[in-house]
């Protein structure tokens, strides 16, 4: 029998609000094994932590049951207490009287009465625990980041900065992202290249740092501080370790007319292309759905110029598989597809456009060499209308866009209709609202700047259709504040679309097991206090790849991720998780259905030596659990017909102990 | 007009795994949405780690409904864990069926973490469906009872 210690939490009055902990304490001290019992107004706090040591001093504690917040918030917190105090850390139970009693019931007689039947089960449950040693794995001290954006690339530099290699996995040609493709940036306005090409060259030119670039991560294998990742090296067609990118096959190649992705389609390039001119790696690479070459053998003209002999057509995909210590998230965001919103009739007019196509066409890089001109004819506009909230905080249209704020739109459009008057005085500029949100530092002195210095017409109200006409767009909004319709004879429509999460996102959490949200954002660890990390263990989050972000944010992030992961890298040794799988192979039949079962490949078969009653010996093959593999989902236990198979920390009689505990 | 002056109460073990559902538990905690007290939950690593004799120990002992829950299908932390509580639950539960514990008393239901308000509705709902059927007698061993 253990001697058990009961320490009822108050919380303040987070729980001492609805449940009465004095009748808890007093309730619990009668369960059996336990020899002491008390409630304190905050057992996490200093003071709260050295009445458990005391009492487990004073009293000669075995195990502990905490009665307090749920134990994703502060097990490893009690853990410590009951280690420092010279117990072992597994002898700690936590009844979840908060987030799942007092919190969420308001009643204080049924409170009191469910936070007793859930303490009963936390000490049923502890009656049975076993002191467990969790077992130590080496840490592979180099990190991998999936996307190569402005995420990837700060995450990247500041783990290399610490002296960690570092590999990033980037699905494009090039680094560089969104952020690439963008114009200037809120709410200084200093031009985007100007400020993240230095950083790619340092990506670049970082010893530390390999681009896999036009690559993507087929396979995750592993735990934290030990994965093994497949990364698939798509075929470019160009010897990236040859190709000086001096551009003369990207003039010469006879395929012209291949819509350019940079410029999202609103210019053209050759089948062989370099993306941008300040590309990283700047190397070609030859698209092979419109090659002539690749598609029927006939061409060849660039490997004809191309004075290196870069140019390789019988190129494979190449697959390598590497090992990491920690893997960080940074797959960012795009655009929502407008096919869905055909009443700002952005499939039937040429001159309705989204707002990132807007960016390309200020850049001085862009289609246009940053002339504000009309895509259809290429005529000056007078008259901007843009609409914001395009598939942002569509409630009532979930299925059309997405219920969330993309937070980046109010800035951005705020961005482009001052920069549009500022650049063309002689233009009227219109911007439908729902609210203009404008939390950030600088941020709202920017949007008012756009309304007082630059004279933009800010209207409350969203556009209601937009129609082509002649070569003009007639825009019909509500102006909600004063309640009267609106027609605007418009030269260029541009919509605020929705941000969300890139498309290879939900593949990759599933090969990570890192979970999502019902947007496919991924979700941290805790959204407040771990709001980097995901819950997988190993895995960490940078960027919009977690919910939508601005640049100095998704900049914080990502040194924040960077940090997380220095730390990780710096252990020699990494503590595991003892709740795993146990055979008892007196019982093991050797069937194999377990093993079947193991996502992780943990189980294996050993031929074992036992002795029989009669002294003799036999052979049987029995199970045998890795302890360093498994992760203790306890799926084996269930398949396990002869009850052999058990998990340490959840075992089957500390399970039916609970189910006793409340259903008595 | 009621004769009883205690209401009946049902009592339900629900089982929770460690990484969404009992996240998700947390999460309406946090925002506070209520849902009955006779909910009670077992906090498990996955959801399969839920032998169907556990199920069967709470109908035993007295349980008038459980409910398990896991993360999405495709979502489990441990990459295949609720495919097999999918198939587990529905043989379990079909034979439960037969030896008279109604269908509605078991469930398998998937909440992610971020699924609060889900959580809240799902355990609001069942616990309307238990009550509505009333005490579980079938199973019931009656040398467990004081």
């Amino acid at each position: 029998m253990q001697r058990i210690g009961v320490f009822v939490c108050h919380c303040g009055t987070n729980i001492a609000g609805t449940v009465n902990v004095e009748a808890v304490s007093d309730a619990l001290r009668k369960e059996p094994g336990v020899v002491f019992s008390t409630n304190y107004q905050y057992m996490c706090s200093q003071a709260g932590q050295d009445i458990i040591k005391n009492a487990i001093a004073e009293y000669k504690l075995t195990g502990i049951v905490v009665c307090s917040c749920s134990p994703r918030m502060h097990e490893a917190t009690f853990r410590k207490t009951a280690a420092s105090a010279g117990i072992n850390p597994y002898m700690v139970e936590i009844a979840n009287i908060r987030e799942q009693c007092s919190w969420v019931h308001k009643d204080t007689l049924t409170g009191t009465e469910k936070a007793i039947i859930l303490g009963r089960a936390a000490i049923a449950k502890v009656n049975l625990n076993a002191p467990l040693t969790p077992g130590q794995t080496p840490v592979t001290k180099r990190a991998l980041v999936i996307g190569g954006g402005i995420a990837g690339i700060q995450t990247a530099l500041d783990i290399a900065d610490a002296g960690f290699p570092v590999d990033i996995v980037e699905k494009k040609p090039t680094i560089g992202g969104k952020m690439a493709q963008l114009d200037k940036t809120f709410p200084t306005l200093d031009c985007a290249a100007c400020i993240l090409t230095p950083k790619m060259v340092d990506v670049a030119q970082n010893e530390k740092i390999r681009i896999f670039s036009y690559s993507e991560v087929t396979e995750v294998h592993g735990f934290v501080g030990n994965f093994d990742v497949t990364i698939k090296k798509k075929a470019r067609y160009v010897r990236e370790d040859i190709c000086t990118g001096c551009g003369a096959c990207t003039e010469k190649c006879p395929q012209k007319k291949i819509p350019n992705e940079f410029n999202l389609g609103m210019d053209t390039r050759r089948a062989i292309y370099i993306p941008f001119a300040q590309a990283v790696p700047k190397v070609a690479t030859i698209d092979p759905d419109h090659c002539n070459m690749l598609k029927n053998g006939k061409c060849g003209v660039c490997s004809k110029v191309c004075t290196a002999g870069a140019i390789d057509y019988n190129a494979k995909d190449e697959f390598l598989t590497e090992k990491y210590g920690a893997i960080v998230v940074a797959t960012g965001f795009n655009p929502i597809p407008m096919d869905k919103f055909d009443e700002f009739a952005y499939s039937q007019s040429k001159d309705v456009i989204t707002s990132l196509e807007f960016e390309r066409l200020m850049n001085a890089a862009g289609p246009t060499g940053g002339k504000l001109l009309r895509p259809s004819d290429g005529e000056h506009p007078h008259t901007l209308v843009f609409v914001q909230c395009v598939g942002s905080r569509c409630e009532a249209c979930a299925e059309k866009g997405k219920e969330y704020c993309s937070k980046i739109c109010c800035m951005y459009t705020a961005k482009h209709a001052m920069l549009t008057r500022d650049k063309y005085p002689d233009t009227e500029v219109y911007v439908f609202y729902i609210d203009v949100r404008t939390p950030g530092k600088n941020f709202d002195e920017f949007y008012r700047r756009a309304v007082e210095e630059y004279g933009v017409h800010y209207i409350k109200g969203m556009v209601g259709k937009v129609s082509p006409e002649g070569n003009k767009l007639k825009v019909q909004a509500s102006d909600l504040i004063e309640n009267r319709q609106i027609h605007i004879d418009a030269d260029l429509v541009v919509l605020a679309a929705a941000i969300e999460p890139d498309k290879s996102a939900r593949p990759l959490a599933t090969m990570l097991t890192a979970s999502m949200d019902t947007n496919d954002f991924f979700t941290e660890a805790h959204p407040k206090l771990r709001p980097v990390e995901s819950p997988t263990a190993g895995v960490f989050l940078s960027g919009a790849c977690q919910g939508p972000k601005d640049i100095p944010e998704t900049v914080a992030q990502a040194g924040a991720a960077a940090s997380k992961v220095i730390g990780l890298l710096c252990k020699d040794q990494l503590t595991g998780n003892p709740c795993v799988a146990h055979p008892d192979e007196m019982m093991c039949s050797g069937c194999s259905n377990c093993e079947k079962v193991c996502p992780y490949g943990a189980i294996t078969y050993v031929d074992k030596e036992f002795r029989m009653p009669d002294r003799t010996t036999k052979v049987r093959r029995v199970a045998q659990v890795n302890e360093a593999v498994c992760q203790g989902c306890g799926c084996c236990t269930v398949a396990c017909m002869s009850g052999a198979m058990d998990l340490k920390g959840f075992k089957n009689e500390q399970i039916f102990a609970e189910v006793d505990a409340i259903c008595r | 007009m009621s004769v009883t002056n205690e209401e009946y109460r049902p009592l339900i073990v629900a089982f929770c795994c460690n990484w969404c559902s009992y996240a998700g538990a947390d999460l309406a905690g946090n925002n506070r949405l209520a849902y009955p007290a006779d909910v009670k939950i077992i906090r498990v690593p996955c959801s399969c780690r839920v032998n169907p004799a556990f199920i069967l120990r709470a109908f035993q002992r007295g349980a008038d409904g459980v409910i398990i829950c896991g993360c999405h299908p495709g979502d489990c932390h441990y990459t295949s864990g609720n495919y097999y509580t999918r198939r587990r639950m529905a043989l379990l539960f079909s034979m439960l069926d037969y030896l008279g514990i109604e269908k509605e008393r078991t469930r398998v239901e998937w909440v992610s973490a971020a699924e609060g308000a889900k959580f809240a509705a799902t355990m609001n709902d069942f616990c309307k469906t238990v009550a509505a059927l009333g005490e579980n007698k079938r199973l019931e061993d009656l040398r467990c009872k004081k």
